[in-house]
């Protein structure tokens, strides 16, 4: 019902005051945002600050305890919730990239659209085709997981994604696991895609990257937003000390 | 202590470490199965343990027909003459060696299929279901298989009334049902511990591309999971063909009932000895050549993995 109500200028992805606790040890203590269509967002803070929980919420990989989140409208903290209908519109891409070892690269792009979406096969696969040719990975299309790089299995698992058609893109932290000399190939592809339009909501290590791509920058420590802002004020005067000293460590 | 150590042991201190170790390894290439089948033959181990067993027999064999001075056939004669019955069986009936194969082929064929499901059941979202997969499993894993055996020939009835003609279900297919529910266990079990091997983000990345959990486990999972299943699979099919000869006991004319005939109607007891160890060299050759791939698929995947 609240999804039909939804218009493009009302926020996509809308928290409001979400508590999530691990047993009693409570990892988010009420966070609230609102992103917009389009917007790209990363998430910065120190480890255990809640930040990969934070997205792996929105498309309800963890269930939280209180508050509500709402993609497009439809409140994700709902037990009647559709999961598989919001995942059709929140793709995620992980730090281990997590593809399909015993499928090759197009293979691994096509399945989901074929088995979740029943689109017919043909018109799949040249989809798949094209969207390897934009994450730069052209003949590639047959080899398997093992035989590519970390940074090329990345951009396969972000053209995976990109093959449901989403609304929104999350990203946990995807290069931390690759060498320095292949982060670029990666966020150079996140880049792209956020120059196209896509909703980006990142969890992010990558200060620079931070900073060139976001139009907000979330900063998180033990379980709450500190503070948040544009990527110009945000790095050059931070005001909570907090921000100030986890800055002042990573730059 | 440090300096009471012998050298060795040293040596071994100094090269284990908890750490995670890069040993230089070269992966063989991957060989057809039938060229696999002709190393395992032509294994120096392999044809010791067959001339060892061909030795005994013969050895035995001729100091018999030393002893019985050549009024009566030998050993090796009288065996001979009796092999094609226990291997076939009596004609115009399932029996014999070649009964053996086939209890074991449909024991597991059944198992299989039973204990992928009950596998499945065993990680199922729904309480009552994995609890009862949890209960079958281990009821059925931990039940001596003659037990078994003697529980379903007793509980299965003797014939089966279908569209109003009596049909008699014959003993050899109560034992091959028996036999299958220990397979049916273990199965489930290997099923269970592969799908639990799997790393976590395998569910993960499959649930947040909208697979249901159906579609999860059927397209992603559980092809995963055929490698790793597939050694300790093969192992559980040799412990089944090995367990087949069990079925004699209950009157089924397999190839250990009718070496145990051929005993009694020859009363000679110094073939006693050649004519077991003949039937155990062909459940040997049968089945260490499985063995031999099972230890060679477990190790190539290891290294996969």
């Amino acid at each position: 019902m609240s999804a039909a109500k939804w218009t493009t200028d009302m926020p996509i992805v809308s928290l409001r005051d979400v508590h999530k606790s691990y047993g009693a040890y409570e990892v988010l203590k009420g966070i609230s945002m609102d992103i917009m269509m389009g917007e790209v967002i990363c998430i910065i803070g120190p480890s255990g600050s809640g930040k990969s929980t934070l997205i792996r919420c929105i498309n309800a990989l963890n269930d939280i305890q209180s508050g509500s989140i709402k993609v497009e409208g439809q409140e994700v903290n709902d037990p009647k919730l559709d999961k598989l209908a919001l995942r059709k519109k929140v793709g995620m891409v992980f730090q281990q990239y997590n593809l399909f070892p015993h499928k090759t690269a197009l293979q691994n792009v096509m399945m989901a659209p074929i088995k979740v979406l029943k689109q017919p096969r043909d018109e799949v696969k040249k989809r798949a085709r094209m969207l390897l040719k934009k994450v730069r990975l052209e003949g590639k299309e047959n080899a398997y997981p093992g035989e590519l790089s970390g940074g090329q299995q990345q951009r396969v698992a972000i053209a995976r994604s990109l093959a449901m058609n989403p609304q929104v893109m999350l990203f946990d932290e995807v290069t931390a696991a690759l060498d320095p000399e292949t982060v670029k190939e990666v966020l150079t592809t996140i880049k792209d895609l956020a120059a196209d339009g896509m909703t980006c909501i990142l969890v992010t290590h990558e200060m620079a990257f931070a900073r060139e791509v976001a139009n907000t920058i979330y900063f998180t420590d033990r379980g709450v937003i500190v503070e948040h802002g544009p990527p110009d004020t945000f790095f050059a005067n931070a005001r909570d000390p907090r921000t100030r000293e986890f800055l002042s460590q990573i730059l | 202590m440090e300096n009471t150590r012998t050298p060795w042991k040293s040596y071994l201190a100094m090269t284990q470490t908890d750490l995670p170790v890069m040993k230089p390894f070269q992966l063989a290439p991957a060989k057809p199965v039938g060229e696999v089948c002709l190393d395992i033959l032509s294994q120096r181990r392999f044809c010791l343990c067959l001339l060892a067993v061909l030795l005994a027999w013969i050895s035995v064999d001729a100091a018999i027909a030393q002893s019985s001075g050549g009024s009566r056939p030998s050993a090796l004669e009288t065996i001979l003459r009796w092999t094609p019955l226990i291997f076939f069986g009596p004609s115009g009936e399932v029996g014999g060696f070649l009964l053996n194969i086939l209890v074991s082929f449909m024991a597991m064929a059944i198992g299989t299929f039973l204990g992928l499901w009950l596998g499945i059941g065993q990680i199922s979202l729904i309480g009552p279901v994995r609890k009862a997969s949890w209960l079958v499993t281990q009821i059925f894993r931990n039940s001596p298989w003659l037990v078994l055996l003697f529980f379903f020939m007793l509980l299965l009835p003797y014939e089966v009334e279908i569209l109003g003609k009596r049909y008699e279900v014959p003993g050899w297919a109560k034992a091959t049902f028996a036999l299958s529910l220990p397979v049916m266990a273990n199965v489930s079990e290997i099923v269970r511990g592969a799908i639990a091997s799997l790393p976590t983000g395998q569910w993960e990345s499959a649930e947040s591309l909208a697979f249901s959990r159906r579609q999860t486990i059927w397209s992603i999972i559980l092809p995963q999971c055929v490698k790793r299943m597939l050694p300790p699979w093969m192992n559980w099919y040799c412990i089944l063909t090995m367990s087949t000869p069990l079925i004699s006991i209950l009157g089924v004319n397999d190839s250990m009932a009718l070496t145990q005939n051929v005993m009694a109607a020859e009363d000679r007891s110094e073939i006693l000895i050649p004519l077991y160890l003949w039937l155990m060299s062909w459940f040997f050759l049968y089945s260490y050549p499985i063995a031999v791939l099972t230890r060679r698929l477990e190790r190539r995947f290891a290294v996969k993995q």
